[in-house]
C-alpha cells in the first residue's frame, strides 16, 4: 500500500475562477432575477426530502428530550404517562445507591478515556519508526497486515478474543499442553485489569490504521529538512525527534484535543460485546449503562436524563476545546 | 588522533544503526503476526476435521481438510435468513448514500441553491452532537422503525461526512466542466446525472467502500432496534453463537440432524466449528475487497481531514 501525499487544497487559480463564477451568478445580467430565484428554489426543493431525513434523525431526538421530565411507560404513551418534572435528576444526585452506580461508571467512562489518550502516542510511534524502515515490500505488508483488523466489527474482535483467551481457547490449550498451568486461566471471564485488556483490544483495532495520517503527514514533509539535517551531522535518532517528531505535531494535537471532547463518549458496541456477569462492574462506560439502564432495564425516562447530561456536557466540552485550538493554533477544529 | 577517531565512530554507528534496524523490523514483524494470526486461525479451524478443531488442536495449518462445514452453516437457523438481511443492507444502503452524497455535495455547490449556506450547516452540525442513545430509540419506536428493515437504511442516507467528502472533489473539478452544460442549456439534474455524476466516481467509489463496510459490520442497530429474528443480520447471529451456547448445540444438533446419521465425526458440527465457520463467512467480503480499499482510504482519511 502506498500512503498519498495529503490533498492539496485547491489552486488559487480554481478558486478565484470559483468566486468569479459565483460573482456572475449572483450579479451577471445573464439571466432575469425572477429565473435564478425560482431555480434556485426548485434545487431546495430536490434537497428537500433529506434535509426531512436529517431533520427527523438528528433534530427531532431532541424533542424526546422532554422524556427526562416523565415517568414514560412505552405502553401508555407520552400523553399517558405521568409528569415527574425533575425527579429523576434529583435521583441521579440524591439516592445514595444511584450516586455511587455512577461514581463508578464515571471512573470506568474517565479511565478508560484516559488510557485511550495516553495511548494516542502510539500511531504516531508507528509511524515514525515505520518510516525508518527502507524495504517498500516489508512497509507494505506491515501496513497491510496492521490495518485490517480497523475493518472487522467488533463482535468479530470478540468472537478473536473468545477463540484466542476462553478457557477452552487458543492461549489456554497451549499453556495446558506444555504443562506450565494446571487449570485454565480466567481472560474473560474475570473483573481484573478491565480497562487495560479494553485498551489493549483498541489498541489491537486501531493502531495500524491511526498510524495512517502521520505516515501521510510524513510523506508530505519537505525533503530538504532531512537534507540539511544530514549535512550538520544529524544521527537517525536526531532527524526522528527534531525533524519528522515536530512536523507531526500539529496533527497530533487536533486528534488529541478530538480525543479530550470524546471523553464521554467511548461508544458502546466494545464494551457490550466484551460484558459478562464477572466484569460487569469495571466495564460499563457510560454509553453502555444508559443502554443498561434503558434497553435492559427498561427504565427509559431515567436513561433519556442521562443520555440527555452527556450529550450537553459533550457539546461544552467539544467548544471549550475548538475555543482552546481558536487560541493556541490560530483555526478551528470544527 | 581526529583522523583515527573519526573512522571508529562511524564504525560504532553503523553497528548501532544496525542494532536499531533489527530490533524495528522485528517489532513491527511480531505487531504484524498478531494483527494476521487471528483470522488465519480462524480459516485453518474452519476448514479442519470439527473433532480435531474441537479440542484446540488446529494451531498452525489446518488438520483433515473438509469444506463440509460451508455447506452445513447454511441449515443452520436463521443463517441463510441473515445472510440476505446482511447482504440486502449492505447494497441497498451503500446504494442510497452513494447517490445522496453525490447529490447533496454536488447541491451544495451550487451557489443559487436557496439558503445555501444555512442549509449546509444545518446537516454538517449533526455530526457534532447526539439527542442520546435513548431519545433516538424512543422517536424510532415512534416512528414505526423498530422492527422494520428500514430501520438499517434510512438513518445512514445522510452522512454529513461524506457530503463534505464529495463538496469538497466537486470544487476541485473544472469548473468549464459545468459552464459548458451549461451554454448548452442543460438544467441543473441534467448537469448532475450526465456530466457531474459521471466524473466523480474516485470519491464515490470511498463513500461506497466505507459505508458498504459500515454496513456489513454494523450491529449495534439490530442490537438496539430490532427483536424480530427474521431481521437479524450476520453479525448479531455471530454474536448470539459466541455467548449462547445452549442455543448453539440445539442448532448444531439442528444442522446435523439434517444429514442425518451421515454425518462422521469429522463433519458433526460443533460449537467451535459452527462459530468459526460463521465467523470466516462474516470476515471474508472484507479480507476479500480490502486490496480495493487501500487504494482509496488513504485518499478518504485525508480528505476527511478537511473541515466543512
Amino acid at each position: 500500500m502506498t500512503v498519498a501525499a495529503p490533498i492539496q487544497p485547491p489552486k488559487p487559480e480554481a478558486v478565484s475562477s470559483a468566486k468569479r463564477r459565483i460573482r456572475r451568478a449572483d450579479e451577471g445580467p445573464a439571466r432575469p432575477v425572477a429565473g435564478r430565484r425560482r431555480a434556485g428554489f426548485v434545487m431546495f426543493l430536490s434537497i428537500l426530502p433529506f434535509l426531512v431525513l436529517v431533520f427527523l434523525f438528528s433534530y427531532f431526538p431532541l424533542y424526546g428530550w422532554i422524556y427526562s421530565l416523565y415517568d414514560y411507560r412505552p405502553a401508555r404513551g407520552l400523553s399517558g404517562s405521568e409528569f415527574v418534572g425533575l425527579q429523576w435528576f434529583e435521583l441521579l444526585v440524591g439516592s445514595p445507591t444511584q450516586v455511587s452506580q455512577i461514581a463508578q461508571v464515571m471512573t470506568n467512562t474517565l479511565a478508560m478515556s484516559f488510557l485511550g489518550i495516553a495511548t494516542s502516542v502510539l500511531p504516531l510511534a508507528f509511524a515514525v519508526f515505520l518510516n525508518e524502515i527502507r524495504s517498500t515490500w516489508f512497509k507494505n505488508i506491515i501496513q497491510t497486515l496492521t490495518t485490517l483488523p480497523n475493518f472487522i466489527s467488533w463482535v468479530l474482535v470478540y468472537m478473536i478474543a473468545f477463540s484466542m483467551f476462553s478457557t477452552t481457547g487458543l492461549v489456554n490449550t497451549v499453556l495446558l499442553d506444555s504443562g506450565l498451568i494446571t487449570i485454565p486461566m480466567k481472560f474473560l471471564d474475570t473483573d481484573q485489569n478491565i480497562w487495560l485488556t479494553m485498551t489493549l483490544w483498541s489498541i489491537w483495532k486501531g493502531l495500524g490504521w491511526g498510524a495512517i495520517m502521520y505516515l501521510a503527514a510524513i510523506a508530505g514533509i519537505d525533503q530538504s529538512l532531512y537534507e540539511s539535517a544530514k549535512v550538520d551531522g544529524a544521527g537517525r535518532f536526531q532527524t526522528m525527534w527534531y525533524i519528522t517528531v515536530p512536523q507531526l505535531m500539529p496533527t497530533y494535537f487536533v486528534l488529541l484535543l478530538l480525543s479530550i471532547a470524546n471523553l464521554l463518549n467511548n461508544g458502546m458496541e466494545q464494551y457490550y460485546v466484551f460484558q459478562n456477569a464477572f466484569n460487569r462492574n469495571t466495564i460499563q462506560v457510560l454509553d453502555l449503562y444508559v443502554y443498561n439502564v434503558g434497553i435492559t432495564g427498561n427504565s427509559l425516562s431515567m436513561a433519556t436524563a442521562i443520555s440527555m447530561l452527556k450529550s450537553i456536557i459533550s457539546v461544552i466540552l467539544l467548544l471549550s476545546v475548538n475555543a482552546l485550538a481558536k487560541r493556541v493554533r490560530g483555526s478551528s477544529l470544527i | 588522533m581526529t583522523t583515527l577517531a573519526q573512522p571508529l565512530t562511524r564504525i560504532r554507528e553503523e553497528k548501532g544503526s544496525y542494532a536499531f534496524k533489527a530490533v524495528n523490523y522485528l517489532i513491527f514483524a511480531t505487531f504484524a503476526v498478531l494483527c494476521a494470526y487471528p483470522f488465519y486461525y480462524l480459516i485453518i479451524n474452519s476448514i479442519s476435521a470439527n473433532d480435531i478443531s474441537a479440542l484446540g488442536d488446529v494451531r498452525w495449518w489446518p488438520m483433515g481438510i473438509q469444506l463440509e462445514n460451508y455447506v452445513q452453516v447454511f441449515n443452520l437457523p436463521g443463517l441463510p435468513q441473515a445472510a440476505l438481511v446482511s447482504i440486502g443492507r449492505t447494497v441497498l444502503g451503500t446504494a442510497a448514500t452513494v447517490m445522496a452524497s453525490a447529490f447533496l455535495g454536488f447541491m451544495f455547490t451550487q451557489a443559487r441553491l436557496w439558503k445555501r449556506q444555512f442549509w449546509y450547516r444545518v446537516i454538517i452540525v449533526t455530526m457534532y452532537f447526539n439527542a442520546g442513545l435513548i431519545p433516538v430509540f424512543i422517536i424510532m419506536k415512534t416512528l414505526g422503525l423498530t422492527n422494520n428493515f428500514w430501520v438499517y437504511i434510512l438513518p445512514f442516507i445522510v452522512q454529513p461526512f461524506n457530503i463534505i467528502l464529495v463538496k469538497t472533489y466537486v470544487e476541485s473539478m473544472p469548473d468549464s466542466l459545468q459552464e459548458a452544460a451549461e451554454v448548452d442549456g442543460a438544467n441543473i439534474f441534467q448537469i448532475f446525472f450526465r456530466v457531474m455524476l459521471p466524473n466523480m466516481t474516485p470519491i464515490l467509489a470511498t463513500v461506497a467502500i466505507f459505508s458498504a463496510v459500515a454496513q456489513w459490520n454494523s450491529f449495534q442497530d439490530t442490537l438496539i432496534y430490532v427483536t424480530d429474528q427474521s431481521l437479524y443480520t450476520l453479525q448479531f447471529l455471530l454474536y448470539m453463537f459466541i455467548n449462547q451456547a445452549a442455543s448453539l448445540a440445539a442448532a448444531a444438533q439442528q444442522a446435523g440432524g439434517n444429514l442425518g446419521s451421515v454425518a462422521s465425526a469429522a463433519t458433526q458440527q460443533t460449537a467451535t466449528s459452527i462459530r468459526m465457520t460463521v465467523s470466516v463467512i462474516v470476515v471474508l467480503p472484507i479480507i476479500f475487497i480490502y486490496p480495493l480499499f487501500q487504494r482509496f482510504f488513504v485518499k478518504g482519511i485525508m480528505l476527511g481531514a478537511v473541515k466543512g
